[in-house]
């Protein structure tokens, strides 16, 4: 299958297979304008199967290392790969999971954010801030 | 400007601190009687409370501040569908601090982004508590003259007690503290507590069901209410509730020094006879409460002069 290569995007490889979708979906790509490609069960020599995103215009991963740490982000630029890394897990992340808790007050103030903050970054461990339970994945 | 959510919003040092300045209210009320004139303690109490409120309240009048507020969801705005952030706007209007209770956790810390005097929390749910844990604190360095060097030992809910694990988290950061966790299977503390509080820190600790068996070695005996909501079954509740029931007979190995705490309501687990006993110290603990909110008071509105 061909697809065709991008000249100032971003790849988003190591993608376990099957979480495509969720990536896609985590990163509202169905709003962008721009090309987005996505690859489902691409032959991987370390993973065997993996998932791919390639995206035509840069966007806002901010929040991709909570998901998965272990992707691999590559930077294209005028058609050349300028970068590439595995997202850090960030230190904090907004309306990206809501708390599960029935007694946050999140669960009463509807207008409230949802955030969440990396507590334990070895175990990869989100807290909500408003009442500290454990984000789920 | 600073508020009160969590105890660990608070470092050692300035848990010190405020120990130091109730102890000295304690020595020299009158010297504090006059430090918050012209000041107003707003209590906003969106759930029923006795001991908490009424020791906010007392801690203000002894200060010389006044008070105002509610002490029920249905007397406020609240009942109208009012948010957090909107009451607390608008209370900052009204008062210098505002000491918050309410039934859903993280409320106190969404009034504190919002208001512009401090904030106390006075209990969010089963989050968090943190003038009962100062109150704790308090109570064993006057009774025992130190925060290290001591054994401790938890009796009762330690899967839902919110006291034991915020006092818990507390202690973990003085040195030479060993823990003693006593409780049902059902009620053990809760695994996060032990992995993020002890583990990471390093404290020892032990679990065990047998109260009698672990009572000589305790300097505190921090008792809790067990709850007969939580069990599933009848009979593990009457089996399990009896064992403990703290009696005079079961405190015959006890060190002559103990500490016995409770952060109170109490049903039955300590029997009334041991009230007299030197070593029960629950309701020392209660007048305690009040002198450490008086310290916290003075420290949190900081032109209190």
């Amino acid at each position: 299958m061909k697809i065709d290569s991008i000249k100032n995007g971003i790849v988003i490889d190591h993608i376990k297979a099957g979480e495509g979708m969720k990536i896609y979906n985590f990163l509202n790509l169905d709003k962008q304008d721009c090309t987005v490609a996505l690859i489902k069960n691409a032959t991987s020599k370390q993973m065997e199967r993996k998932d791919i995103i390639k995206v035509d215009c840069f966007i806002d991963l901010t929040a991709l290392g909570y998901i998965d740490p272990n992707i691999t982000i590559n930077v294209i630029r005028d058609g050349e790969l300028v970068e590439k890394y595995h997202p850090e897990l960030p230190e904090k992340i907004v309306n990206v999971v809501r708390c599960k808790n029935p007694r946050c007050i999140t669960t009463t103030e509807q207008e409230l954010p949802h955030v969440f903050k990396l507590t334990d970054a070895g175990r990869q461990v989100y807290r909500c801030i408003y009442c500290e339970t454990k984000a789920e994945r | 400007m600073r508020s009160l959510i969590s105890i660990l919003d608070l470092s050692v040092q300035e848990i010190d601190e405020l120990i130091a300045v109730a102890n000295d209210i304690i020595d020299n009320p009158k010297n504090y009687a006059e430090k918050c004139h012209g000041k107003k303690l707003a209590t906003l109490f969106f759930e029923p409370s006795t001991r908490t409120r009424l020791s906010f309240e007392a801690a203000m009048y002894e200060l010389g501040g006044n008070v105002l507020g509610f002490s029920e969801a249905q007397s406020s705005s609240a009942a109208k569908g009012e948010s957090v952030a909107d009451t607390v706007r608008t209370v900052s209007c009204y008062a210098d601090i505002i000491a918050m209770r309410h039934p859903k956790e993280g409320a106190p810390l969404v009034a504190s982004m919002n208001a512009s005097v401090p904030i106390i929390n006075a209990g969010d749910g089963g989050h968090n508590h943190p003038t009962q844990t100062l109150t704790d604190l308090l109570t064993i360095q006057r009774e025992k003259g130190r925060l290290n060097n001591l054994t401790v030992g938890f009796c009762g809910d330690l899967k839902f007690g919110r006291t034991v694990h915020s006092l818990i988290e507390a202690l973990s950061r003085y040195t030479g503290i060993k823990i003693i966790l006593i409780s049902p299977e059902e009620l053990k503390l809760p695994s996060y507590v032990k992995q993020d509080v002890l583990q990471k820190h390093n404290i020892e600790y032990v679990q065990t069901t047998d109260l009698e068996a672990v009572m000589p070695e305790l300097d505190i005996l921090y008792m809790t209410r067990v709850q007969r909501e939580r069990f599933f079954n009848e009979e593990d509740y009457l089996r399990l509730k009896d064992s403990y029931i703290l009696t005079p007979e079961k405190l015959q190995t006890a060190k002559s020094d103990l500490a016995i705490l409770h952060p109170l309501p109490r049903v039955n687990e300590i029997a009334v006879a041991i009230d007299a006993d030197p070593r029960a110290c629950y309701f020392r603990q209660v007048l305690n409460g009040k002198f450490v909110r008086m310290a916290l008071i003075l420290k949190l509105l900081e032109e209190c002069v």
